[in-house]
C-alpha cells in the first residue's frame, strides 16, 4: 500500500503539478521550491479548500507537495477527540508516504480545537490529536526526526464564528511542510535571542 | 538554557516588538466598561466632586464613583441629586445630606505640591452621625492621578465594607488586533479598571496564559513566536525576559509558586501526555509532579504553596484534582458535578475554588466551597473561561467568548456572590486570558 502511494505521490510529482486554483505568494514560491521533490508544485499552491487554514496554517500551507490527497493538509476531528476518520487516514497516509519517500522533507504537525472550554486544557487536546497523527505517520515508517508537534489548541481558529460549522472545521491538524530553515526564529527585536 | 533579551524602555514600559521592521503596529484597543447586573442592599454613598487644580487631568471623584458603583456594593447618588458641592468636612450640611438618603458622604480636593506632584486629600463622612470615617491624603505625579482616586476608593470600600479594595491593582490580557496579515497578539497590562494601557509584547502569532509573580513585578506567558510553545517570564517594567522552557511538544499553563521561587508548567514532549512539573527558577531543576496517562494541565497553587490544583481528564471528561507536593502524594478529584470543570482558581484566602464549568453544553464561571463542597455557578456562558481572583477574593474577571459569525471574546467580571458583573469591551479587536495582579506593595503615605 505503501508502495503504491508513493509511487502514485512520484508520478504525479513529476507529472500533474497544474491543478492548482491559487496564485502562490512570492514569499510562498520560494519556501515551495526548496521543499524536496516538489519543484514542479511551485507552479500552483493546493486548492482553496484545502488551503483554507487560519493565518497560522496559511503562512505555509502551499509548501511542500500538492498533488492528489497531498493538497489535503487539514485533518478533521469530532468534539473532544483525537481519532482519525477514514478519509483523515488516507490523507495521513498520502503524507506518510511522501515523507518516506523524502526522508529530507519535514512536517510541523499543527493540533487546533474548536473555542469551548479552557483554552489551557484545548492545547493539550489539540496536542493529543497532533500526536495521533504523528503516531499514524510513524506506524507506517516516517522517521520521528521528520515530525515535530504543536498545538496552538483554540487559538487561530479557521472560521472565527462560534456555531457548530465553525467548531466542526476548527477542530483540526494542520500539516505544515517546513523549509530547510524552519522553524527559524521570528522576525525579533534587535538584540533578541529568540532562537 | 537561560535566555536574557534586553529591550530599550519605552516611557518606563518595556515595548518588546516581534515584527519586522517598517511594519504598522496595530494601536491597542481601549477598554470599555458596561455594569450588567445589580446588587441587593448597596450602601447609598455620595462622592462630591473635587476640587480640581489646573493641572489635573482626572475626574478623581467619577473615577471613585466609577469603581463604587462596578464593586455592586454602593449605590452612589447622581450628581444632579447632590445638595451642595462642599470639598471640606466642615462645609457639609448634613441634614441636607440625611434628606438625600446616603449614609456616607466623601469630599476632597486636588492640590498642587511642589516639584510638580499633586496631592488628593479626602474625608470619608458618615451622614448619621457627622463623624469622620477615615480621611487621607495621597500624593503623586499628574500620570498616576488615577491611581490615587483608585486609592481612594479602596479606603472607602475598606471603611466601610472591612474588606480590602481591590481597585489600584492592575490586571494583564491578551489582545489582538488586526486581520489577516496585519493581525498581532498582544499582551497588555492596564489598571483593574481597563485604563491605562501598556503594551508588554506584541507577536504575529499567539500569546497564551499570562501569569503574574507574587510580587507583581514579573509576568510569566506562553509565546509561539517560534511556531513552537514557548514559557517566558518577563520584568513588567523594563522588559527584561527570560525563556525558561523550550522543550518539544508542549510548554504551557505556567503558575507562580506563592514564593516566587517556582514555576509550575505543561510539557509534553513529542509524544507523551501533557504533564504538569514544577521548575525551580534560579537552578532550572524541573521535578515532574504528574503521571497519569492523560491531559494535566493548568496548574493552581494552594496559598500555602503546598499542593497544586489542575485539569486532568484520567477519568474520562475533565475535572479539577489536587495533588501535594511532598514526593509520593497522591492526586484527590476535587470536582464531581457535571462533566466538564477546568481552569482552577483557587481564591486568595484558600476557601474557594473558581473554575470553568459545562452546564448543558453551555461553558460557564462556577466556584466550589473547598470545605463543603458547595458547588454555585455564578454566570450565564455560553462561552466564558479562565477565571480570576482579584487579590481580595471580592471578584473573578473572565475571558466571555461571543457566540454568532463574528466570534470574538471580551472580558467580564462577576462578584463571588454571583450578583454583580460588568464587561470590558474593546474598541477594536477581541481581548481574552485575564490576569488579575496581586495588590500594590503599600506606600508609606
Amino acid at each position: 500500500m505503501r508502495r503504491i502511494l508513493t509511487m502514485l505521490v512520484v508520478a504525479s510529482a513529476l507529472g500533474f503539478a497544474g491543478c492548482a486554483s491559487h496564485p502562490v505568494k512570492p514569499a510562498a514560491r520560494r519556501q515551495t521550491a526548496a521543499a524536496p521533490g516538489a519543484a514542479a508544485a511551485s507552479q500552483g499552491a493546493a486548492s482553496g479548500a484545502n488551503a483554507s487554514a487560519g493565518a497560522l496554517g496559511s503562512q505555509q500551507s502551499v509548501s511542500g507537495p500538492t498533488q492528489g490527497l497531498l493538497a489535503d493538509r487539514v485533518i478533521h476531528f469530532a468534539f473532544n477527540s483525537s481519532v482519525i476518520g477514514s478519509h483523515g487516514m488516507k490523507v495521513v497516509a498520502a503524507h506518510a508516504a511522501y515523507l518516506v519517500a523524502h526522508p529530507n522533507a519535514r512536517v510541523r504537525l499543527e493540533g487546533y480545537t474548536d473555542d469551548r472550554g479552557s483554552p489551557e486544557y484545548n492545547i493539550g487536546l489539540g496536542m493529543r490529536r497532533a500526536q495521533s497523527v504523528r503516531q499514524a505517520m510513524l506506524l507506517q515508517g516516517v522517521s520521528p526526526s521528520q515530525i515535530t508537534v504543536v498545538s496552538y489548541g483554540e487559538e487561530d481558529p479557521v472560521n472565527p464564528a462560534n456555531n457548530r460549522v465553525a467548531w466542526a472545521e476548527n477542530r483540526r491538524v494542520h500539516i505544515v511542510y517546513l523549509t530547510p530553515t524552519q522553524p527559524g526564529p521570528a522576525q525579533s527585536a534587535p538584540g533578541s535571542s529568540a532562537q | 538554557m537561560k535566555h536574557s533579551t534586553r529591550y530599550s524602555p519605552l516611557r518606563g514600559i518595556a515595548l518588546a516588538v516581534l515584527l519586522a521592521a517598517g511594519s504598522v503596529t496595530p494601536a491597542l484597543a481601549q477598554l470599555t466598561i458596561k455594569i450588567t447586573s445589580g446588587v441587593n442592599h448597596p450602601v447609598p454613598i455620595a462622592i462630591v466632586p473635587f476640587a480640581e487644580s489646573r493641572r489635573d487631568p482626572v475626574d478623581v471623584a467619577g473615577v471613585i464613583q466609577h469603581d463604587l458603583t462596578g464593586s455592586g456594593r454602593f449605590s452612589p447618588l447622581a450628581r444632579s441629586r447632590m445638595p451642595a458641592m462642599p470639598h471640606h468636612a466642615a462645609r457639609v450640611q448634613f441634614p441636607a445630606w440625611k434628606a438625600t438618603g446616603v449614609d456616607y458622604i466623601v469630599v476632597g480636593r486636588v492640590v498642587p505640591l511642589s516639584g510638580g506632584r499633586l496631592g488628593v486629600d479626602f474625608n470619608l463622612l458618615n451622614v448619621l452621625t457627622g463623624q469622620s470615617v477615615a480621611r487621607k491624603r495621597f500624593t503623586g505625579t499628574a500620570q498616576a492621578l488615577r491611581n490615587a482616586a483608585h486609592r481612594v476608593s479602596d479606603v472607602v470600600y475598606q471603611a466601610i465594607t472591612g474588606i480590602r479594595g481591590a481597585f489600584d491593582t492592575r490586571i494583564a490580557y491578551v489582545a489582538q488586533v488586526g486581520l489577516g496579515a496585519a493581525r498581532r497578539f498582544q499582551l497588555v497590562v492596564a489598571d483593574a479598571d481597563g485604563y491605562n494601557q501598556h503594551l508588554i509584547l506584541e507577536s504575529p502569532l499567539p500569546l497564551m496564559s499570562p501569569a503574574w509573580s507574587p510580587n507583581g513585578k514579573w509576568l510569566a506567558y506562553v509565546s509561539f513566536e517560534d511556531h513552537l510553545s514557548a514559557v517566558y517570564v518577563q520584568r513588567v517594567r523594563t522588559g527584561q525576559r527570560y525563556r525558561v522552557s523550550a522543550r518539544a511538544g508542549e510548554n504551557g499553563a505556567p503558575a507562580w509558586s506563592p514564593n516566587g521561587q517556582e514555576l509550575a508548567l505543561t510539557l509534553s514532549g513529542e509524544s507523551g501526555y501533557p504533564q504538569i512539573y514544577v521548575l525551580k527558577l534560579h537552578t532550572q531543576h524541573l521535578t515532574r509532579i504528574t503521571d497519569a496517562p492523560a491531559i494535566n494541565t493548568s496548574a493552581n497553587w494552594a496559598p500555602n504553596g503546598r499542593s497544586i490544583y489542575f485539569t486532568s481528564d484520567r477519568d474520562g471528561s475533565p475535572q479539577i484534582y489536587r495533588i501535594g507536593l511532598t514526593p509520593g502524594s497522591l492526586p484527590v478529584r476535587i470536582t464531581f458535578t457535571d462533566g466538564y470543570n477546568a481552569d482552577p482558581e483557587v481564591s486568595p484566602n484558600g476557601k474557594l475554588l473558581a473554575m470553568v464549568t459545562g452546564v448543558d453544553g453551555r461553558f460557564c464561571i462556577a466556584v466550589q466551597n473547598l470545605k463543603t463542597g458547595a458547588f454555585r455557578v455564578l454566570t450565564h456562558g455560553p462561552l466564558d473561561s479562565t477565571p480570576t481572583f482579584a487579590p481580595n477574593g471580592a471578584t473573578i474577571m473572565y475571558t466571555k467568548q461571543l457566540m454568532g459569525r463574528k466570534g470574538g471574546s471580551i472580558l467580564a467580571t462577576i462578584s463571588v456572590d454571583g450578583l454583580t458583573g460588568m464587561t470590558l469591551k474593546p474598541t477594536h479587536g477581541q481581548v481574552e486570558d485575564p490576569a488579575w495582579g496581586p495588590f500594590p506593595p503599600k506606600k508609606s503615605n
